[in-house]
């Protein structure tokens, strides 16, 4: 585990950058991590999916799927790709401090 | 596992759904209860399918009559099988309501109508094309048509695409990939087909451990992987995979599978799933949200574990316990730790086998005894191919009666593993 700075606060990430402690997350992290990966600023539509994939990730231990975020997040397939470029579903669970969607090995 | 009976008073429970979680389910509830509980098991046709031997159907190394029995005989006498379908559940009043117009009221409801295959969700997947360039093998069906066409299939483009997460046996596209390519080398062919895997996910091998020990398996195999590539459309008639955001896969084979979701009436039963029609359930007691008296098992729960008849068995003792406790009046036990291991076919006669839970991923070492075995965990070997085919009596006999398999815990052990990456200590 390597820890970086983000907003003032020392946090622990994987080798991908993915949080390794979900409750070490705020709103700011999110904002930084973001900017990293070249989302200048979150919007409404952004904070929509990050705060759908952080309640779904703690309701049920797993990452939302992209067609499961299309279907119960609010926002379409196709805006997920305009608002989160190349990949949604793991660029999203990485701003909202939450593992990538896995498989089982 | 206390057993208990309670004296002249008996329970009305029902199962909805006749495959693996409902059967076993059912023989171990019988078992505990005798003539103290009623215990109907609801489905709409009397095939139980194996499933996992519809993997090797396209192969021609199963035949579809040798994974097909009744449902109704793989139940103890005492149980009532019902051939009917499910309308809709209301967990309000503790009642199934099903088409024919009738109404099963219960005690404990415990639903096992698995997973379904949604098609409709990828446009163009059913359109032009199907049956033609385009298959899948999710069911006997469609594993015999698929046969057929790979029969005759000696160059082109060979695509296996996973539309989307999560699926029953998640192992079963990797292992068609590996197959795929056994197959087309044992014909002599294989230099004229290319073979893409095309997934959702960032890598064939996600998990750290896993992507370490098997990373290298899809290009020693000369299989090419795109990934992160979520589908959006299938153009049968030309061939083409599309995404969403817009990479192209041409095939002249497409071998697809679907999205997943819940069986169709639990999305018509106020409040029991979830947007894709799972149940969502306590992970530990498999108890659903919905309502105390109603609990879910196997590929119909919303449970963050692999979709496998190894899960549904481990879950089946937990759950037997809780339908138990509940019943009595008593505290649930959060005793399932999303335990699962299954063998992936890696083709040549070899097969790797994994072992997990919610917390542990897949690591080296022996099962089922640890240091032991004989299987090795996370390598391919022969042994582990003997065990994949072993299994298929083992599931007639063994798990749908409800009977433990010795040796193998509902718990999963992580003693003789190798915790870290680097720990490869297997030197046989």
């Amino acid at each position: 585990m390597t820890t970086v700075t983000y907003a003032g606060t020392p946090v622990e990430v994987d080798p991908e950058g993915f949080l390794s402690q979900t409750d070490q997350w705020n709103e700011q992290i999110a904002a930084e991590i973001a900017a990293e990966a070249g989302i200048a600023e979150l919007n409404d539509r952004h904070w929509l999916v990050i705060n759908f994939m952080r309640s779904a990730y703690l309701e049920n231990g797993a990452a939302p799927s992209i067609r499961t975020l299309g279907k119960a997040s609010g926002v379409p397939i196709k805006e997920l790709y305009d608002l989160f470029p190349k990949g949604p579903a793991k660029l999203a669970a990485k701003i909202a401090g939450i593992p990538k969607p896995r498989g089982c090995i | 596992m206390a057993r208990r009976r309670i004296g002249g008073m008996s329970h009305r429970i029902v199962i909805v759904g006749g495959g693996t979680g409902g059967t076993l389910t059912a023989n171990r509830l019988h078992r505990v209860y005798g003539d103290e509980a009623e215990i109907v098991v609801v489905d709409r046709d009397d095939r139980h399918v194996y499933q996992p031997g519809l993997l090797f159907v396209p192969f021609g190394l199963e035949q579809p009559e040798g994974i097909v029995r009744s449902r109704r005989e793989q139940l103890h006498s005492g149980i009532e099988f019902r051939l009917a379908e499910v309308d809709r559940v209301e967990t309000a009043t503790s009642a199934v309501h099903l088409r024919d117009g009738s109404t099963l009221p219960y005690d404990a409801l415990v639903i096992a109508s698995g997973a379904s295959l949604l098609y409709e969700e990828t446009e163009g997947l059913r359109g032009p094309g199907w049956g033609e360039k385009v298959f899948s093998f999710y069911s006997v069906e469609d594993a015999v048509a698929l046969r057929d066409a790979l029969r005759s299939f000696e160059r082109g483009r060979l695509v296996v695409n996973l539309v989307d997460m999560p699926i029953k046996c998640p192992v079963a596209p990797l292992e068609f990939c590996f197959l795929a390519d056994w197959f087309l080398r044992e014909r002599g062919v294989r230099s004229e087909v290319e073979i893409t895997y095309a997934t959702p996910l960032d890598a064939a091998f996600t998990k750290p451990v896993a992507a370490s020990h098997l990373g290298g398996m899809f290009d020693q195999k000369e299989i090419a992987l795109e990934t992160e590539f979520a589908t959006g459309r299938v153009d049968g008639e030309a061939g083409r995979l599309l995404s969403w955001d817009e990479r192209e896969i041409p095939f002249d084979l497409l071998v697809t599978i679907p999205l997943h979701g819940g069986a169709p009436f639990v999305a018509d039963s106020p409040g029991l799933g979830d947007e894709l029609g799972f149940v969502p359930v306590d992970i530990h007691t498999l108890q659903s949200k919905a309502a105390a008296n109603v609990f879910a098992i196997g590929d119909a729960a919303s449970l963050p574990t692999s979709k496998a008849g190894s899960s549904t068995h481990f879950e089946g003792e937990t759950l037997t316990a809780n339908i138990q406790r509940f019943l009595a009046g008593e505290e649930l036990e959060g005793s399932y730790d999303g335990h699962v291991n299954c063998f992936i076919e890696s083709g040549f006669h070899k097969a790797l086998l994994i072992d997990f839970n919610y917390e542990v991923e897949p690591l080296p070492g022996r099962y089922p005894e640890p240091h032991v075995g004989p299987l090795p965990l996370l390598r391919e070997s022969r042994l582990n191919h003997l065990g994949k085919l072993a299994f298929q009596p083992l599931y007639w006999h063994m798990l749908l009666p409800g009977r433990d398999i010795p040796g193998v815990g509902a718990q999963m052990s992580t003693s003789g593993k190798h915790l870290t990456p680097s720990g490869r200590g297997d030197n046989e």
